[in-house]
C-alpha cells in the first residue's frame, strides 16, 4: 500500500541530513567525548606518560655522560628515541586502556556504537583520538629536554616538518596497534599483555641507541627492524639530530622509514577495525 | 504506509553454536503500536532485539525499521531507533547530564536544544537535582530511567526496551509503566521483551509469544486468553510416586469434561510433588472428581486451586512449561 505516510510530517529535518554529514556529526561528537574525558583526568595522564621520559633523560642523558659512563653526545641521540618511545606508549595505552573499559561487562561504548555513523569509524575515532595522545606527549618531551639536559644538545630546525609528519605518524601507529591489542585481548590479561608486548617494544626499538650502530651485531639489527618503534626512532633521529663536523649522522634511510610506517599503519588499521567489528557486532 | 518494524523469517545462528537463536522469526509492528515478545530466558527475544537494533548481524532473513534494512541502511536506522537494554551501560566516563547531552549530540543535535532537553527530561524523570553526580552512586532504578531520558533525547521513532522492569522495585515498576503508556501516547512505537505476564498484558497492543527462537503465537492479549480452551484451569499439585503419578494422569483424563490434562514439570522444587493443570470450561465443578482420582491413584493432594484465563495460563497451555 502506498498511501502517503501521516509519519512523514512528524519526520523531523534532521532526518534529511545526508548520511555522511550524520557520520561526520556523530565521529565529531564522540571525538569531543573523549577529550573531555581526557582533560578530567589530565594529571594522572601526564604522569602516566611523563614519569619514565623524565628519569631516561635525567640518568641516561645527564648522570651517565656526566660520570663518565656515555659519550657527551649520546644525548642528543636518546631523545629523537625518548620522544618516540613516550608517544607511541601514549598512543597505545590511550586506546588500549578505554577500551578494556568500553567492550567491558557494562559495554559502555553501545550507546556510541548506536550513532548515526558505521561501526568502523567508532573504531578510527579511537585510534584518531589516540593518535593525538601520543602526539602530545611526544610534544611534552621537548620542554622536559630543555629542563633536564640543558645546553647539552641540539635539535635541528630545518627539518621541522619532517619532525611534525614523524610525531603524527608515530601516535598512528601506536594508536593502531593500541586497537589491536585492545580488540584481541580479553580485560583480564591486558596488564600481562603490556609485560608481554611493551617490553620487547620498548628494547628493540632503537629507542636507546641508533640503528647504523648495530652493525657489529648484524643479528640483532636485522631483529630490531621487525619492531615498528625503530623506524619512528629512526625518523625522528633523521628529523632531529643536527650534522656533526663529519657530515650527517647516519639513520636508516628516510624512504625506508616512511614506506615502513606507512605500511604498518595500514596493516594494523585494518586488523584493528575488523577485529574491533567482531567484538562489537556478534 | 511502511510498517515501524517488520521481520522476515529471520534467523541467527551464534558461531560455535548447533542451533539457531532466532529461527526464522516472522512479525510486523504498525506505527504507535507497543508490541511484547514474551517468553522465559533465552527464548530469542534478546538476540531479535540485538538484530534490529544492530548489535547482532543476522544469518539469515531480513529486517526492516521504518523501511530501511537493518544491514544495509545501519545509519538511517540507528537515527530512527533508541534502545533501553537489560543492564545499564551509561558511560560511566561522563556526568549524569553529560551522558544526555553526548548522546543528543551524537545524533547531531544542535546545542541548545539539546542542553533544553536534558534538563527538561532529568526534571520530568525525578533526576534533576543529581545532575552533575557521576552513575556509579545511581541505584538501578535511577540508572534504568536515567538510560530512558538518554533513548528519548533524539527523539527516536521506535523504542527498543529489554526486559525493562526486570530487577525493579515494585514503585519503580508502576512509574516506569505509566512512562511507557505516555511515551506511546505521544505516538512512539514501542517494542519491549519481557517474561512478566502482567507487564504485558498491562502494556502491550499484541504479543508474541517465543520459546527455543520461534514465535509460537501473535496475537492481542485478549486473543491469547482465548486460546485456553474451555477457558479456565484446575491446577492440582499432589505428592505421588512415579506408578501413581502415571494412573493419576489417566484418571484425570477420563474425567467428563475435561480437555486437556498436562502434566507440569520443574514447577516444584521438591521431588515428590508433580502438578497437574485441568483444562475444562467449568474447572470449579471438577474439583470433587480430582480429589476422588487422586485418592484412587495413591497420591496425596498438596495443593488444589482454580485459575482464570490469564497470560501465564496462555504460556504454560502453549510450552507446557512456567515462565521463571
Amino acid at each position: 500500500m502506498s498511501s502517503p505516510m501521516p509519519a512523514a510530517i512528524a519526520v523531523k529535518e534532521r532526518h534529511e541530513a545526508s548520511q555522511t554529514s550524520l557520520a561526520m556529526t556523530a565521529f565529531f561528537a564522540i571525538l569531543v567525548r573523549d577529550l573531555v574525558v581526557t582533560r578530567r583526568e589530565i594529571v594522572s595522564f601526564l604522569l602516566q606518560a611523563m614519569m619514565q621520559p623524565l628519569f631516561f633523560l635525567f640518568i641516561f642523558g645527564k648522570v651517565l655522560p656526566g660520570i663518565g659512563l656515555a659519550a657527551g653526545g649520546f644525548a642528543g641521540l636518546l631523545l629523537p628515541g625518548i620522544v618516540s618511545l613516550s608517544g607511541m606508549l601514549a598512543a597505545i595505552q590511550g586506546v588500549t586502556l578505554p577500551l578494556v573499559l568500553d567492550l567491558g561487562f557494562a559495554r559502555e561504548i553501545d550507546d556510541r556504537l548506536l550513532a548515526p555513523l558505521p561501526v568502523w569509524m567508532v573504531a578510527a575515532e579511537k585510534v584518531l583520538f589516540g593518535t593525538f595522545r601520543g602526539a602530545f606527549a611526544s610534544a611534552c618531551i621537548f620542554p622536559m629536554a630543555v629542563l633536564i639536559l640543558g645546553s647539552s644538545y641540539s635539535v635541528r630546525t630545518d627539518r621541522m616538518g619532517m619532525l611534525i609528519l614523524m610525531i603524527l605518524l608515530n601516535g598512528l601507529v601506536g594508536a593502531a596497534i593500541g586497537m589491536l591489542i585492545g580488540t584481541l585481548v580479553q580485560p583480564q590479561f591486558i596488564s600481562l599483555m603490556f609485560t608481554l608486548i611493551f617490553t620487547p617494544l620498548i628494547f628493540t626499538g632503537c629507542a636507546y641507541y641508533p640503528w647504523t650502530a648495530l652493525g657489529h651485531i648484524r643479528w640483532f639489527q636485522v631483529l630490531t627492524l621487525l619492531n615498528p618503534l625503530t623506524y619512528c626512532s629512526e625518523g625522528l633521529r633523521y628529523a632531529m639530530v643536527p650534522p656533526t663536523r663529519l657530515g650527517e649522522v647516519p639513520t636508516l634511510d628516510i624512504r625506508i622509514v616512511l614506506a615502513a610506517l606507512i605500511v604498518g599503519f595500514a596493516a594494523c588499521f585494518i586488523a584493528g577495525t575488523r577485529t574491533f567489528h567482531k567484538r562489537v557486532v556478534s | 504506509m511502511t510498517s515501524a518494524i517488520e521481520v522476515r523469517e529471520l534467523r541467527k545462528r551464534y558461531p560455535q553454536s548447533k542451533t539457531d537463536a532466532v529461527d526464522g522469526v516472522s512479525f510486523e509492528v504498525a506505527r504507535g503500536e507497543v508490541f511484547g515478545l514474551l517468553g522465559p530466558n533465552g527464548a530469542g527475544k534478546t538476540t531479535t532485539i540485538g538484530v534490529l537494533t544492530t548489535a547482532v548481524a543476522p544469518t539469515g532473513g531480513a529486517a526492516t525499521i521504518a523501511g530501511h534494512d537493518v544491514v544495509s541502511d545501519q545509519i538511517l536506522v540507528k537515527q530512527r531507533i533508541a534502545v533501553v537494554p537489560q543492564r545499564s551501560n551509561l558511560d560511566r566516563s561522563l556526568r549524569v547530564r553529560e551522558i544526555l547531552t553526548f548522546h543528543a549530540a551524537y545524533h547531531g543535535v544542535p546545542r541548545r536544544e539539546r542542553e533544553q532537553r536534558a534538563d527538561a527530561l532529568l526534571g520530568e524523570l525525578g533526576l534533576g537535582e543529581r545532575r552533575n553526580e557521576k552513575v556509579d552512586r545511581y541505584s538501578g532504578g535511577m540508572a534504568q530511567r536515567l538510560m530512558i531520558a538518554r533513548a528519548l533525547m533524539h527523539e527516536p521513532e521506535v523504542l527498543f526496551l529489554d526486559e525493562p522492569t526486570n530487577n525493579l522495585d515494585p514503585q519503580s515498576r508502576l512509574f516506569l509503566w505509566e512512562r511507557i503508556q505516555a511515551l506511546n501516547a505521544s505516538g512512539l512505537t514501542i517494542l519491549l521483551t519481557t517474561h512478566d505476564m502482567d507487564e504485558a498484558d498491562r502494556l502491550c497492543h499484541r504479543i508474541a509469544v517465543m520459546d527455543y527462537g520461534r514465535i509460537l503465537v501473535n496475537d492481542t492479549p485478549s486473543e491469547l486468553k482465548k486460546l485456553i480452551p474451555g477457558g479456565n484451569v484446575l491446577e492440582l499439585h499432589v505428592q505421588a510416586e512415579a506408578a501413581a503419578r502415571q494412573s493419576l494422569l489417566t484418571r484425570l483424563q477420563q474425567i467428563a469434561g475435561v480437555s486437556k490434562v498436562e502434566e507440569v514439570r520443574g514447577a516444584n522444587e521438591e521431588q515428590d510433588t508433580t502438578s497437574y493443570r485441568i483444562y475444562a470450561a467449568e474447572a470449579g465443578a471438577l474439583v470433587g472428581a480430582a480429589v476422588q482420582a487422586t485418592v484412587a491413584a495413591g497420591a496425596r493432594v498438596h495443593d488444589l486451586s482454580v485459575k482464570n484465563a490469564s497470560l501465564e495460563e496462555v504460556f504454560i497451555y502453549l510450552t507446557g512449561r512456567h515462565l521463571r
